[in-house]
């Protein structure tokens, strides 16, 4: 399976949280957020600047900057999986 | 006697809290600000069978950690203030992330209710939740409610009655387990704990071990006391370390993941959930507003129609708010006898009323709308589209609707920063928005590039617009480095549905700002209008009056003189006509000087000409740095200063030929009269800004950094300007 940070994902793709790097206040509102080890993340579409990006995690949408979503390695899902 | 009982609100943004707060408590309730700080501390009361019950509106929060004074709050507000029942406020539809809140609040060892709220949307959604195993589970009674039509609300007092007297038979408190380590630690840390004076009670020790272990900086201070402090912190170092060489991870890793394990297991218990039914229409409307191409257009339409609602159709009640307070300064004028008395009331105090209430339209409207893009969902989507740019000057993209309304007035823009969701954020964006040119820097610009720039006066007018959003980023960019250094918060921000909001809350939440603004604003600036009235006015010179009537006498005789020589021509009649004009010319003249030397003998004016030695490197000359100084009332109030002491007579907001005249014959340079402009547009606002600066950061440190850093900027500014023109030879 592929290893990716969740800010090099393309809209429409899906992975499982593998862990959350950084440190401090940061990782400690992702983890809160529900972006724990084994959680289901989409990618659903990039702001039209680029920047930040919107998933679907949990059922419900959440809007990260590219430097948060750095932080997030995930474990691709295959398209066929999904 | 009733009894009286303590309900707080929590729960996360956007889940209806507000509204199920407005559903209780009706119109008994009112705004004021949490000790020290300008979170909304919204409290109200409701009777129920023999219960005086008041209830506290937390701040909407996902978590209770202790990085964002919104979540200290109502951290410390359960821990401190041990209120009888936490009523917590639960979105069905997204049950799962709302119960890591209800976790943490558990951990606290309070009783708690749940509101299970939008329960019809979840429904509409295909989400069915068995409300009744949730209880069980959780030992909390579980009430659903449609808070958008006050379903429910009576169900859920009673629950909180219930609960309050330990009557209920579902309430009893649980413990979340956090993994055998964990709990471990947890044992070591609180036995340390135990007998601590002030750090034993209830649940409170297993609280404040977890804390301590995942090094919460809260936590930690509560210690700060105890004898034991040491000991304690070298045990949490110890279990921190065993736990980090056993699973490789950070205790407040483990927590976290222990927490959502046992809310993963909770949702698969209670919910089940129709997959076929996901939304929907909600991500359909999505895909429109923030599409790659559509999105900002269709926001720049939204928001200049938010624009336009506030400040063109806001003019209109402006228009007739300044037209009464004139009638009203009128009718006093005619009616009491000439004084001090008669003076104060028409200009202090009549003149400040008015001050406070013209911005009212204002904010009613610009709340109306925001309030009502902020419960379609939609405000969300702004801080989505907006934030690449606003992140530039170390914003939140939700700051960009406060910035933007500042170059209407900025008076409404730094209130619209209660919007946003952190402290911080709201400082730096109120100490940026004066840069925004609001409304009434204008006349100051059309009079000056008018006649320094006739040809290009729209560029340069245009210019002075993007210079002050240039300063606004670059002093974004300085103060989010050196000022509010390390503080800047993870944007991390749920998108919610798009919602048809209630009318009820849109017209609940706008009245709130009203009365914030005439209460604790309007009596400040009020107070503070008298007394520059008074700086304004006084001291009046003697003198004055006499020698003036001494002048028009003169002129008189001097005139009566001319026409008795005239007596024998033939044309007489025309020649007198001719004469009577040119008394009627020098008479106004006369009166025009009287006001320039009036106006120069207040305090405003000695001020002014006492700053003339350091307006003199801009070229300004003492009549020009007496205009500034009174225009700290209102930019509106330059123009107007001007006429006066240039003795251009009588100008209102808009320029008259007469002062342009005047100030082109004064020998300005146009270098510094561009460095006026500028000088105008950089420097602190108005006296209703400073307030509501002062009173929405909560700090008269803020309010006078914002005054000394404009007055630097604006000086400085202006004088690289003027040496510019000088190396240019435009001097």
């Amino acid at each position: 399976m592929a290893v990716k940070k969740l800010s090099e994902f393309l809209p429409g793709e899906s992975g499982i949280v593998e862990r959350v790097t950084g440190t401090g206040p940061f990782r400690q509102r992702l983890l809160e957020m529900g972006l724990t080890r084994g959680v289901r993340v989409e990618m659903e579409k990039t702001a039209p600047l680029g920047d930040p990006t919107e998933y679907v995690v949990k059922g419900y949408h959440i809007s990260l900057r590219r430097g948060e979503a750095d932080l997030i390695i995930l474990n691709m899902e295959s398209e066929e999986g999904i | 006697m009733a009894k009286t009982l303590t309900v707080a609100l929590a729960g996360n943004p956007n889940v209806g809290k507000t509204a199920l707060f407005n559903n209780i408590t009706g119109a008994r309730q009112h705004v004021a600000n949490w000790p020290g700080v300008t979170v909304e501390k919204k409290e109200g009361k409701v009777r129920l069978n023999d219960y005086e019950i008041t209830v506290i509106d937390l701040p909407g929060t996902y978590s209770l950690s202790p990085y964002s004074l919104e979540e200290i709050i109502a951290r410390n507000f359960i821990v401190d203030e041990k209120p009888d029942v936490v009523i917590n406020v639960v979105d069905a539809s997204n049950l799962e992330r709302n119960l890591f809140l209800s976790a943490q609040i558990i951990d606290l060892g309070a009783k708690m209710v749940f509101a299970l709220n939008m329960i019809d949307t979840a429904a509409s959604r295909g989400i069915q939740i068995d409300q009744h195993r949730l209880a069980e589970l959780w030992g909390v009674p579980v009430v659903p409610t449609v808070a958008n039509r006050n379903q429910g609300t009576r169900e859920l007092l009673e629950a909180a009655i219930r609960t309050a007297e330990e009557r209920d038979p579902v309430a009893r408190h649980i413990h979340i387990h956090y993994g055998t380590d964990v709990e471990a630690a947890l044992v070591k840390i609180e036995a340390l704990l135990a007998g601590e004076p002030g750090l034993s009670e209830g649940h409170y020790p297993r609280w404040l071990a977890t804390k301590l272990l995942e090094l919460d900086p809260d936590a930690i201070r509560r210690l700060e006391k105890s004898s034991q402090k040491d000991r304690v912190m070298a045990q949490v170092e110890e279990s921190r370390r065993q736990l980090e060489k056993t699973w490789g991870e950070d205790a407040a890793v483990l927590v976290a993941e222990r927490r959502y394990g046992f809310l993963g297991g909770t949702v698969r218990e209670v919910q089940r959930e129709d997959l076929n039914r996901r939304v929907v229409l909600s991500e359909q409307v999505d895909k429109v507003l923030t599409h790659q191409l559509f999105g900002f257009p269709i926001f720049l339409f939204f928001i200049w129609l938010l624009f336009q609602m506030t400040f063109t159709l806001g003019e209109l009640p402006m228009n007739w708010i300044e037209a009464g307070v004139a009638s009203s300064k009128d009718a006093v004028q005619t009616w009491l006898p000439e004084g001090w008395g008669r003076d104060l009331l028409a200009s202090g105090v009549i003149g400040g009323v008015g001050a406070v209430l013209v911005f009212l339209p204002q904010i009613m409207l610009l709340f109306l709308g925001i309030s009502f893009l902020d419960d379609t969902g939609y405000m969300a989507r702004v801080a989505f589209i907006m934030d690449r740019i606003m992140h530039a000057l170390g914003l939140h993209g939700k700051s960009f609707i406060p910035m933007l309304m500042g170059f209407g007035c900025n008076v409404p823009a730094i209130m619209a920063t209660r919007g946003l969701g952190s402290h911080r954020d709201r400082v730096l964006t109120m100490l940026l928005i004066p840069l925004m040119s609001c409304s009434a820097r204008l006349p100051v610009y059309v009079l000056f590039a008018g006649v320094f720039f006739p040809r290009r006066a729209g560029q340069v007018i245009f210019g002075l617009y993007v210079f002050g959003i240039a300063m606004s980023v670059l002093l974004g960019m300085l103060f989010n480095r050196f000022l509010l250094r390390g503080q800047e918060e993870p944007f991390v921000m749920e998108l919610p549905p798009y919602r048809l909001p209630a009318l009820r809350g849109v017209i609940v939440h706008m009245w709130d700002k009203v009365t914030i603004y005439l209460k604790r604003m309007g009596t400040v600036i009020l107070a503070a209008s008298i007394i520059i009235w008074f700086l304004g006015a006084y001291p009046k010179n003697p003198e004055l009056p006499e020698k003036f009537e001494q002048e028009r006498v003169r002129l008189a005789a001097s005139f009566l003189a001319k026409a008795e020589a005239l007596k024998d021509r033939q044309d007489f009649a025309a020649l007198c006509l001719n004469l009577e004009q040119e008394k009627a010319a020098a008479l106004t003249e006369l009166a025009q000087k009287q006001k320039a030397e009036e106006m120069a003998h207040t305090f405003i004016g000695r001020v002014g000409a006492a700053m003339e030695p350091f307006m003199r490197p801009l070229g300004f000359d003492w009549r020009m740095s007496v205009s500034i100084v009174s225009g700290f009332v209102a930019k509106e109030i330059v123009v107007s200063t001007l006429g006066v002491l240039f003795e251009a007579g009588e100008v209102e907001e808009e320029a008259t030929e007469g002062l342009q005249q005047a100030i082109k014959a004064s020998g300005l340079t146009s270098a510094s009269a561009l460095a006026f402009m500028v000088f105008v547009l950089l420097y602190t606002p108005c006296l209703a800004t400073i307030v509501t600066l002062w009173r929405e950061s909560g700090a008269l440190k803020w309010m006078f950094f914002s005054i000394t850093y404009q007055l630097l900027l604006a000086w400085s500014a202006a004088w690289v300007i003027v040496q510019l023109g000088r190396f240019l030879g435009l001097g």
